[in-house]
C-alpha cells in the first residue's frame, strides 16, 4: 500500500502510462523516422542523405494527383455504401433481435474469422466474368454482353464496402441499442409518424454511431491497396497501390514516406471538415 | 567468446530493432547464435554447421505431399549430419530485399545461409554491388562442372564467385482453349480485339519488356532508351485501350484456370505445375525472356556448409530428384528448367514423362529463342520509375 495512498496524484498517469509507450514507441517514433524520412534525397544505390527535400513532397502532388483523388472518392463512395448497407441491419439487430442479438452481431463478425487477403480473393470468384452475379446482371441488361464486373471501379469499391463493412455496423448497433423505446413511444403519444419520429429521435440519437462508423471506413479505406490490387485493372489504382511500389519496388523511400503525409494530411482534412459539419461532440457523444 | 549477450551488445541490437521497430528485431537479439555462425564462416572454418538456413520461394523444391516432407533436404541431412532449416519465405524479390535489406545495411545476419533471388530483377545484383554476399567457396563446390555452359559467365557475376542457379524459368504466353484460338505472338496478345480486357501482363519490368522488345525486333539484352520507349509506349497503348486487364505476379494461373482470362503473359513453370490440358504454353513468335533464380550466400551466412550444400544439388541424381520428383513415392518435383548437366539423363531412367516434357527440359530451338534481359536497364532508375508507374496506376 502506501504509494498509491501517498502519491495519489500519480494514480492517472500511471494508468495512461502503457498506453503512452505504445504509441510512443510504435506511432510517434516510426511517424518522426517518416518525416525524416520524406525530406531526405537520393537513392537507394548511393544511399539518402537529408537535405530539407521538400519537393518530394510536390513531386508527388503533381505526378499522382489521380490516385490521391481516386482513393478519397472510393473510399468516399464505399463508406457511403456501408452506412446504407448497416444501418437497416443494425437497426434491425437493435430493435427486432430479440434473443437473436448476440448470434446474429456474430453473423456480422464471422466472416473477419478469415483473414483480409482472402476475403478479397473470394470476391475474385464472386465476381468472376463465368460467375453468377455476371451472369445474372448480364440477363438483366445492366451489364452489356461482354460486360464484366472484375478490374474495374464497381468491383474495387465492392470489395472495400465488404471488407469495411463491420467497422461500420458494430459502433451504429451500439448508439442504436441504447435508444430508450419509450423516447420513440413519445414521439407517437405527440402525434409523431413513424417516419418523423425516426428522422426525429432515433437518427440524432445515433449520431455518434454514425460519426464513429464513418471515421472507421473511411480512414482505412483511403490509404486500402488490396482491394485495387485484387479487383481493380491499372485504371483503378489507388495511392496505396503508388506507395507500396515506390517503397518495394522502387525502393524510393522519401518518395513513400512523403505520399504517405499526403495522404494523411488529406485524411485528416477530410475528417476535419467533416466534424466540423456534424459538430465535434458527436464524436465523443457528449450530449449537445 | 560464449553464447550469451552481454548487456551492451544487447541493447546495442535492441536500439536497432528499436529503430526498425518490429518485434523481430528484438527477437533477433535473444536468438543470438547469428554472430556466432558469421565469424566462424569467416575464418574459413571448414566444420559443417548443425543447421542450414535455406529461404525459398513457395512450391520451389521436391515435396512428398502425404508426409509434408522434402526428400533431397532428408537426404542431404542423412549424408552430411545437416539439418535444413527450409523456409519459404520468398513471394517476390522486392518485397524479400525489403525485408532483408535493413539488417544487411547496418551489417547484421539476416539468420540465412542461402537465399533465392531472380537475375530478371535488380535486387540479385544489388545484393552483390552493395557487398551483401559472401564469396561461395568453390573448393567444397566441385559439383559446378555440372553447371550448364549458358549460365557460366553472367552479366551480373561473371565469374560465378557469389551466385550458381537454384532454377531456370522462361517467359511466353499462356492460353485457354476454350476461351480463345491460339495466342502464339505478342502482336496477338496485346492487339487483337477479341482479347480485350482478357489478357495480364506480368508486372516484372525485365519479362514484360524481354517479350515486347523482341516483338518490335530489338534486342532485349542490349537496352537503349529508343528501344525501351518503343516497348513502353506499345504497353501502354494497350493499357489505356484496355486491351490489358491487369499486371500481375504468379496470381493470374488462377484466373486462366477459371477463364476470367483467355491469354496471358506467364512463366513456363507455373503451366506445368498447374497441368490443365486446356492451359497451352508457348514461346511466342519472335522470343521470349530467359530468367534464373539464384542462390546466394547472405552476408553473415555459413559460407562453408551453404557450398557444401549446393555441391550436393549440383550432383546430377540429387538435380533430377527435386526437378521432376519421384513418381514411386509420390514425390513431386518444381517442374522448372534444370541447370545441371545430366539432370535429364538421371530422370528418363526414373521419370520419362518429366525428362520429355519441354517445358523442363527445353528444346535446343525454345532455348534459342529466349533472351536474357539486360542487367543494366534493370538498374536504371529512369526506367524503373516509368515502369512501376505504369503498372501501379
Amino acid at each position: 500500500m502506501g504509494l498509491f495512498h501517498r502519491h495519489r496524484q500519480l494514480t492517472p498517469y500511471l494508468l495512461l502510462a502503457p498506453g503512452v509507450l505504445w504509441l510512443t514507441v510504435f506511432f510517434v517514433v516510426p511517424l518522426g523516422v517518416l518525416a525524416y524520412q520524406s525530406l531526405e534525397s537520393g537513392n537507394f544505390d548511393v544511399g539518402y542523405s537529408f537535405t530539407w527535400a521538400w519537393g518530394n513532397y510536390w513531386d508527388a502532388l503533381q505526378n499522382y494527383r489521380g490516385q490521391f483523388i481516386r482513393s478519397l472518392e472510393y473510399a468516399g463512395i464505399a463508406t457511403l455504401l456501408a452506412l446504407l448497407l448497416s444501418y437497416p441491419v443494425a437497426y434491425w439487430i437493435a430493435f427486432r433481435g430479440g434473443r437473436w442479438k448476440n448470434l446474429l452481431l456474430l453473423f456480422i463478425v464471422a466472416p473477419f474469422f478469415v483473414t483480409y487477403l482472402i476475403r478479397t480473393l473470394a470476391w475474385e470468384t464472386i465476381l468472376a466474368d463465368h460467375g453468377f452475379v455476371v451472369h445474372t446482371l448480364q440477363h438483366l441488361h445492366v451489364l452489356g454482353a461482354g460486360g464484366r464486373l472484375l478490374a474495374t471501379s464497381t468491383a474495387v469499391v465492392t470489395g472495400i464496402t465488404y471488407n469495411f463493412l463491420p467497422f461500420m455496423a458494430l459502433p451504429l448497433y451500439v448508439s442504436l441499442e441504447q435508444i430508450d423505446e419509450r423516447l420513440l413511444e413519445a414521439a407517437q403519444d405527440l402525434y409523431a409518424s413513424k417516419w418523423k419520429a425516426f428522422v426525429k429521435v432515433t437518427l440524432p440519437l445515433s449520431l455518434p454511431g454514425i460519426v464513429a462508423g464513418t471515421l472507421l471506413t473511411f480512414i482505412p479505406a483511403a490509404g486500402d491497396f488490396i482491394n485495387a490490387q485484387l479487383l481493380g485493372s491499372p485504371q483503378n489504382h489507388m495511392i496505396g497501390n503508388v506507395i507500396q511500389s515506390k517503397f518495394l519496388e522502387l525502393t524510393d523511400y522519401p518518395a513513400a514516406a512523403a505520399m504517405s503525409f499526403i495522404l494523411m494530411a488529406g485524411i485528416l482534412a477530410a475528417v476535419f471538415l467533416y466534424a466540423r459539419a456534424v459538430g465535434t461532440e458527436q464524436l465523443t457523444g457528449t450530449p449537445v | 567468446m560464449t553464447d550469451a549477450l552481454n548487456r551492451r551488445e544487447l541493447l546495442r541490437r535492441a536500439a536497432a530493432g528499436g529503430a526498425l521497430l518490429t518485434v523481430p528485431g528484438v527477437l533477433a537479439a535473444c536468438g543470438g547464435s547469428s554472430s556466432k555462425s558469421a565469424a566462424t564462416s569467416a575464418s574459413g572454418d571448414k566444420t559443417l554447421a548443425k543447421t542450414l538456413r535455406f529461404s525459398n520461394w513457395t512450391l520451389y523444391i521436391d515435396t512428398n505431399n502425404k508426409k509434408k516432407t522434402h526428400p533431397s533436404l532428408a537426404q542431404f541431412q542423412k549424408k552430411y549430419g545437416t539439418h535444413v532449416q527450409y523456409t519459404e519465405d520468398i513471394n517476390d524479390n522486392a518485397s524479400y530485399f525489403g525485408k532483408i535489406q535493413g539488417p544487411l545495411s547496418r551489417g547484421q545476419s539476416i539468420d540465412r545461409d542461402i537465399v533465392v533471388l531472380t537475375d530478371n530483377d535488380r535486387y540479385l545484383s544489388l545484393m552483390i554491388k552493395k557487398g551483401w554476399a559472401e564469396k561461395l567457396d568453390k573448393s567444397a563446390i566441385p559439383n559446378m562442372k555440372n553447371l550448364v555452359d549458358v549460365q557460366l559467365h553472367p552479366g551480373f557475376d561473371p565469374n560465378r564467385d557469389y551466385s550458381l542457379p537454384w532454377q531456370s524459368g522462361m517467359t511466353g504466353i499462356a492460353y485457354n482453349d476454350k476461351l480463345t484460338d491460339p495466342v502464339l505472338s505478342i502482336d496477338d496478345l496485346l492487339s487483337n480485339p477479341k482479347l480485350k480486357g482478357k489478357i495480364t501482363v506480368l508486372n516484372s519490368m525485365g519479362d514484360a519488356l524481354t517479350c515486347v522488345m523482341l516483338a518490335n525486333g530489338d534486342d532485349p539484352t542490349k537496352v537503349t532508351d529508343a528501344s525501351f520507349n518503343k516497348a513502353f509506349d506499345r504497353i501502354k497503348k494497350a493499357v489505356d485501350s484496355k486491351q490489358i486487364r491487369q499486371f500481375t505476379g504468379n496470381d493470374y494461373a488462377p484466373s486462366l484456370a477459371k477463364g476470367d482470362l483467355a491469354a496471358a503473359m506467364s512463366w513456363s513453370g507455373d503451366i506445368a505445375q498447374i497441368g490443365n490440358t486446356h492451359i497451352h504454353w508457348n514461346v511466342p513468335a519472335a522470343g521470349g525472356a530467359l530468367w534464373t533464380d539464384n542462390m546466394l550466400i547472405p552476408k553473415g551466412g555459413n559460407i562453408y556448409t551453404a557450398s557444401v550444400y549446393m555441391n550436393y544439388v549440383y550432383d546430377p541424381k540429387v538435380a533430377a530428384l527435386i526437378e521432376g520428383g519421384n513418381p514411386k513415392t509420390g514425390d513431386t518435383g518444381v517442374y522448372y528448367i534444370c541447370p545441371v548437366k545430366g539432370a535429364r539423363e538421371a530422370l528418363l531412367a526414373s521419370d520419362p514423362a518429366i525428362a520429355k516434357n519441354v517445358l523442363i527440359f527445353p528444346t535446343k530451338k525454345m532455348l534459342d529463342s529466349v533472351k536474357i534481359f539486360d542487367s543494366n536497364a534493370l538498374n536504371n532508375q529512369k526506367y524503373l520509375t516509368a515502369w512501376q508507374n505504369l503498372v501501379s496506376g
